[in-house]
């Protein structure tokens, strides 16, 4: 504490905005990403894999690892998401996938607004059964309401009209790549704004402790109901895109193992910092296309022994393991003279 | 009518003795242990596996599947399980969705993926006519053997100096350590009791519920959905909710069959929106 004391509403303003810098492995990393559009052309299929579901991994980690919800059933909104943006393309309603994608989302959200009153009732356990259960009735209803949903064989004969009318979903992937990129990038941006606001500070407190949260003057149930339905416009992108890049939805979109796979996706990564989302789809997806080449049937066995080992072995640890990164990070930090600064 | 009743009975009576021994785990150690099926599973390959490889006759079976199931179930908890209790519950989660996946894919890997039935011996097949009424004698079989089951369990709860023990764990597992009362060692053997019965409960469903390597995924919702309604602090919490969950399960999927699916699920939200905290808890459930 040296220098004038400035007041303390200016100190936080401060340290907030410091917090909110950016930090040079982001930009690595987010130049990687688009370096990979001219790097790597022939992997744009699987590129955009791990694009959707980075993004969903994302919409999972404003959740768990902000806000501490556990849930089993984040596929609910993925599926909503996925179905919204291929039923869209085939009707004709939005032509525009770009427009089609926000509709989908913007109903993926609307549903997780809805369900968000049930799952945030009571404790961890009776969040998993209602989350996991909200999914099992989406899938029931898409399964039963077959002459929309194509039911149990997906909904076929979906095609994509052009992005903002000019770029044509090809079938190497090298738009959808693009396309699937961007989208994340935005929406990316878009989170990390809000996690480094008050707001997501917030969502923080309330996830070290409900009780102090409220006590502080955090309205808990309001904030979880937001972030709630944020997360599930996201997973409704995320669903969408595989839709949209795919020209495909079935009844897999809801599956449990989709929402199971994504805790791992996510566990992999690391909760909490954004990034562990986009870093576990990535390693989960070479993982799987390793794999899967290998024993294509027996893959959840695999998935498995992972979930079971990075338990076992411990989160805490595997995140001492990181060290070497940190360290690195915190070397190439210029954020932190600006942070004392602010002080 | 009282068909579907005495069905849905049936049906209700085997989720208890399927889920009862998750209630149990989740209230002495704060446990989700998703698992629990995976254990419901092999009791039910064990009784398809001793029936039709090697002849071991159907009754002889039974308590045979109860074994194997309470046998693995100790030995995972002794030397997998320990390691959780005192992790988050997200761990928790992780852990043991970890340990279905790779039962699943085990399952897949020794006995296909095709549903498989146990030889039923004939004394149990066909019907009763009782006042006119149609029962399943395999069925009847069951209400008889968890019936009995319950209520054995609801003695050793309620009369016995083990069921006192438990119940003073479950209330306050500091304070019961601090009477001098060993946990560790009750929880195993509670872990490992209620492990077989699962396993009893899966060998005996082998017939109504069908058994494939997807049952621990297929029938977890129905566990949850009996623990944190049924609460966790009494055998009759869980019992009532397994009975309403069997007889709302069967009436539903006989009269709209088209919705039957949805019938559960809707039980399950009208719950929760009235009794956020379960319906029969006397604690909330932590």
């Amino acid at each position: 504490m040296t220098g004038p004391s400035l007041p303390t509403a200016q100190v936080a303003a401060n340290l907030l905005a410091a917090r909110a810098r950016w930090h040079p492995l982001e930009f690595a990393f987010w130049l990687t990403a688009f370096a990979a559009i001219w790097l790597l052309p022939n992997r744009h299929l699987i590129l955009t894999e791990i694009a959707w579901l980075g993004l969903f991994a994302l919409s999972l980690d404003l959740i768990l690892g902000y806000a501490g919800i556990i849930s089993l059933g984040h596929a609910a909104f993925f599926g909503v998401g996925a179905y919204a943006a291929a039923l869209l393309a085939k009707h004709g309603l939005i032509n525009e996938p770009v427009l089609a994608l926000i509709a989908a989302g913007a109903i993926a959200g609307l549903v997780g607004f809805a369900t968000s009153f049930l799952v945030l009732r009571g404790s961890d356990l009776t969040r998993l059964m209602v989350s996991l259960g909200v999914a099992l009735i989406l899938r029931e209803l898409a399964n039963q309401f077959s002459w929309l949903t194509g039911g149990a064989d997906g909904l076929q004969g979906v095609t994509m009209q052009p992005i903002l009318g000019r770029f044509r979903f090809d079938m190497f992937g090298h738009n959808s790549y693009v396309y699937a990129l961007l989208v994340l990038f935005v929406l990316f941006l878009l989170a990390r704004r809000l996690m480094a606001s008050p707001f997501g500070l917030s969502l923080v407190a309330i996830k070290g402790n409900p009780l102090r949260a409220r006590a502080l003057g955090i309205s808990v149930e309001a904030r979880l109901v937001a972030i709630y339905t944020v997360a599930a416009f996201y997973a409704g992108i995320a669903g969408g895109l595989l839709a949209q890049t795919q020209a495909f939805a079935s009844l897999d979109v809801f599956s449990f193992d989709r929402s199971a796979d994504l805790l791992l996706v996510l566990i992999i990564g690391g909760t909490g910092y954004l990034y562990g989302g986009l870093i576990g789809a990535v390693i989960f997806k070479l993982m799987q296309d390793f794999l899967a080449t290998l024993t294509p049937q027996y893959w959840p066995f695999w998935i498995g022994l992972l979930l079971v080992l990075i338990v076992l072995v411990g989160r805490e640890r595997m995140r001492r393991w990181a060290r070497p990164v940190r360290v690195l990070a915190a070397k190439l930090d210029w954020r932190r003279p600006a942070a004392e600064q602010a002080r | 009518m009282l068909t579907i009743l005495f069905d849905g009975i049936a049906y209700g009576m085997l989720l208890f003795v399927l889920a009862c021994g998750l209630s149990v785990t989740l209230g002495l150690m704060n446990l989700i242990n998703l698992a629990h099926g995976a254990f419901a599973m092999a009791g039910g390959y064990a009784l398809v596996i001793l029936v039709n490889n090697y002849g071991v006759p159907f009754w002889a079976a039974l308590p045979l599947a109860f074994v194997v199931s309470a046998l693995l179930g100790l030995v995972l908890e002794k030397t997998l399980y320990v390691h959780v209790y005192r992790k988050s519950h997200l761990d928790q989660v992780l852990f043991t969705i970890g340990l279905v996946f790779m039962a699943v894919a085990m399952a897949d890997y020794t006995m296909g993926m095709t549903q498989v039935f146990a030889r039923v011996p004939p004394e149990l097949q066909g019907q009763l006519q009782v006042f006119g009424i149609g029962m399943g004698r395999y069925r009847l079989l069951i209400i008889v053997i968890c019936g009995a089951l319950a209520l054995g369990l609801q003695y050793v709860l309620v009369h016995t100096r083990f069921g006192s023990r438990l119940r003073a764990a479950v209330d306050d597992q500091r304070v019961a350590r601090g009477l001098g009362i060993n946990v560790g060692h009750i929880f195993t053997l509670t872990f490992a009791f209620g492990s077989g019965l699962a396993g009893l409960g899966g060998a005996l469903g082998t017939e109504i519920l069908g058994l494939d390597p997807a049952f621990p995924l297929k029938y977890m919702i129905y566990f949850l959905i009996v623990v944190t309604v049924g609460g966790t602090s009494s055998i009759t919490g869980p019992f009532l909710a397994s009975l309403l969950l069997g007889i709302a399960d069967v009436a539903g999927k006989y009269y709209v069959p088209k919705l039957g699916a949805f019938v559960i699920y809707t039980i399950m939200i009208v719950v929760l929106i009235w009794r956020p905290q379960g319906l029969f808890t006397r604690t909330a459930a932590r």
